[in-house]
């Protein structure tokens, strides 16, 4: 009695299973003609980037910024007739998880062109990954100069859609060395993250400074981990060093909080301050109490190039998205303009044909110095991007004046330095 | 090195103030997290890896009863007992079910929990980092004692952290309940054989803790950036706090995280390439010389 009532169950339950799994095999048969075709048109532009964490504002305006002139792409009929579809996903801040995500985007999601939108803690490790796989690879975040101008790690298919700590540093030692002799600002000290980026581009633009105002002394140095949530003890040394005045090039959430907790000891009101990344809606909107008269850079502030193309893309952007672009943003806006350009040139989607037509590509950008920016052939990294020093107000427009130094100028500043660090 | 820059300060009374005040000020947001930790492990024995998730909450609860109300003590109130109502949540459906488990299974427990806040966080607020804002009452030029560079705000700071750890250790040796946490902490079987609920105690241990975390959160929220698992740091260094302070002793946590604090301060000036090290090396001394902590009970 009981054999025939506990098998008769069973051997039900059994073709159950059997139907749903046959009914998933059908249903997937159906359903992959469909997803095969659209996977052979669209071409799968695979971005890891930071999503969480203290730089997630910068991470989410690269995949607003890029989604944005996707979709203009893509209605003016995609990369040689293919659309792109954006895959993106989170590397939180992760140089291992960053190579792990830019893997599996190519291996597994079927991305044929990598867009390396993380800092340079992880665009190091994607570089490995680009390197290794041999698919096209484009940086958009990392700032750290040796990336791209270090021969040795040159790769074919890699290339810099970025602005770099050695132009940024060329122009700020400049603009800096410019007050520090009329104003006899002699004993300076800096306080920057201590990772590549850090570390480079503070040796850089110290390089300018001395060069320009010989009478600069280095007097103290701090260098604060990356994400590092307090800065006290930099704070107090600073203090005790007692500068004339301050370099830093800590950024986003990093800026804010030395900012807020360097307030409340009153040192902006001690020395002069000189953040290379202040003047980015993000910080600059974050900060409660910002203070008057800080010397930074151009990251991205609509005024700046002072045209209506930039105002309007800015715009643009605000209207999508509900507040100003970052620096990261436009970085991840050109790099879409430079792929359909490259596609149009090449006419092909083909990585390889795009690098082809990427190297000395010049394309016209509301973000571009004489409103173009051009993909330098020899080290694969753009240049001629708008790029200026001024110093900050608590309100729009942030940075009223930009002053900034003819590309020309850079370009002879920058091939200095690359004969003396032996990349040229 | 600059052993130059650290002896000059040594014999300056200003730097002296400036530094050993800074030191203070790391220290007392480490304590009040540490204790926290220390207390649960002393009367739990368990690891609260989800202690650093309160100190998150706490910070921003305080942002968002600030940006309401613009009051500080009212921002400060909002963390302590935000981080205390969702402590008790997460102990009573979740944590009373690990304790005297298997430690993996405490540690896994922990693990998603802290995964889940962080994400509670990020839905809420944003990915995004934020700031506060410093409170009027506190917007005011830094004082200058003997030289030394001592923000109003970092004194509010220190006289909370220093009230909360007076009220917490008269409570804790001269309260009823202090006696029970005591007693239960020594042996839990007996309290329980005693007739006293030791379900509500550990809850109560685990509010007060998350209570504490809380209040570090709010009072860091001035000045520090809020962002989903912005706790994992001060988790990391309250860990050292108490390996060095002993697991369970409060004056352990005290002396260990003025100790943690003291030693980044003048470590940043004699060291500044080593500060980070100097914390661990502390900590392995401590390790080698006194395994159960400066303060810690040697194992029976």
């Amino acid at each position: 009695m009981s054999k025939p009532s506990s098998s008769k169950p069973s051997s039900s339950s059994i073709n159950r299973r059997g139907f749903l799994a046959a009914g998933a095999v059908a249903a997937g048969t159906v359903s992959m003609p469909w997803v095969a075709g659209a996977q052979a048109k669209t071409i799968k532009v695979g971005m890891p980037t930071i999503l969480s964490g203290r730089v997630a504002q910068l991470g989410t305006s690269s995949r607003n910024a890029a989604q944005m002139e996707v979709e203009k792409v893509n209605a003016a009929g995609g990369l040689a007739g293919r659309p792109i579809e954006l895959v993106i996903r989170d590397s939180k801040g992760q140089p291992q998880e960053a190579a792990r995500v830019a893997r599996e985007l190519v291996n597994s999601d079927g991305c044929e062109i990598l867009i390396d939108a993380e800092a340079s803690t992880g665009a190091f490790a994607v570089h490995e990954v680009a390197r290794d796989l041999g698919v096209l690879c484009i940086h958009t975040n990392s700032e750290t100069s040796s990336l791209t101008a270090d021969p040795k790690l040159r790769l074919p298919n890699a290339f810099r859609c970025a602005r770099q700590g050695i132009h940024d540093s060329a122009v700020g030692g400049t603009y800096a060395a410019e007050i520090a002799n009329a104003r006899n600002l002699t004993r300076w000290a800096t306080c920057s993250p201590d990772y590549a980026y850090g570390r480079d581009t503070t040796a850089e633009f110290v390089m300018y400074l001395k060069r320009f105002a010989p009478k600069v002394e280095v007097i103290s140095e701090g260098w604060p981990k990356i994400f590092q949530p307090d800065y006290t003890e930099t704070i107090t040394k600073l203090l005790q060093a007692k500068p004339q005045a301050l370099y830093s090039c800590l950024w986003g959430g990093d800026l804010t909080s030395f900012i807020d907790q360097a307030s409340i000891y009153a040192l902006f009101s001690q020395m002069q301050f000189y953040a290379v990344n202040m003047a980015d809606y993000t910080a600059l909107t974050v900060v409660k109490n910002l203070p008057a008269g800080i010397h930074s850079g151009n990251r991205y502030v609509k005024t700046f190039p002072a045209t209506p193309q930039n105002a309007a893309w800015g715009d643009a952007y605000r209207a999508k998205y509900g507040e100003y672009p970052t620096n990261w943003a436009w970085q991840n806006g050109v790099v879409i303009n430079f792929l359909a350009a490259a596609a149009k040139k090449a006419d092909s989607a083909d990585g390889k044909k795009l690098a082809d037509a990427l190297r000395g590509l010049k394309i016209d950008s509301p973000l571009g110095a004489d409103g173009t920016i051009t993909m330098r052939a020899e080290d694969q990294t753009i240049v001629g991007y708008a790029i200026g020093w001024g110093t900050t107000i608590a309100k729009e427009p942030y940075v009223p004046e930009m002053k900034s130094t003819p590309w020309q100028r850079i370009f002879e500043l920058e091939a200095e330095w690359k004969k003396e660090k032996g990349f040229a | 090195m600059d052993l130059n820059a650290l002896t000059e300060c040594l014999v300056s009374a200003s730097c002296m103030v400036t530094q050993v005040t800074s030191g203070f000020i790391i220290g007392m947001l480490l304590f009040l997290v540490a204790v926290g930790l220390t207390l649960i492990f002393g009367v739990m024995k368990i690891v609260n890896f989800t202690h650093g998730a309160f100190y998150m909450l706490g910070a921003y609860f305080a942002m968002t009863v600030f940006q309401f109300t613009n009051s500080y003590g009212l921002a400060l109130l909002g963390a302590a007992v935000g981080a205390c109502v969702i402590g008790v949540i997460v102990e009573r459906l979740f944590m009373q079910r690990v304790y005297g488990g298997n430690v993996l299974m405490q540690l896994l427990v922990c693990y998603a929990l802290v995964l889940i806040l962080d994400d509670l966080v990020r839905i809420v607020w944003g990915p995004e980092f934020k700031a506060m804002g410093m409170p009027d009452a506190f917007r005011v030029p830094p004082l200058f004692i003997m030289g030394g560079v001592v923000p109003p705000f970092y004194l509010f700071l220190i006289a909370a952290a220093l009230a909360m750890a007076i009220i917490l250790g008269l409570a804790i040796a001269r309260t009823r309940f202090g006696k029970t946490i005591r007693a239960a902490a020594h042996n839990p079987a007996m309290v329980s054989v005693l007739g006293i609920n030791t379900g509500l105690l550990f809850t109560g241990v685990f509010a007060l803790g998350c209570l504490l975390a809380g209040l570090a959160g709010g009072l860091a929220a001035p000045v520090r950036s809020l962002t989903p698992g912005m706790g994992f740091s001060i988790l990391i260094e309250s860990f050292i706090v108490t390996v060095i302070g002993g697991m369970g002793s409060i004056l352990g946590a005290l002396v260990g995280a003025v100790l943690l604090g003291l030693i980044r301060t003048f470590g940043a000036l004699g060291f500044p390439l080593f500060t980070e090290a100097l914390m661990y090396l502390a900590m392995a001394v401590v390790l080698i010389v006194k395994p159960s902590g400066l303060f810690g009970r040697e194992a029976a």
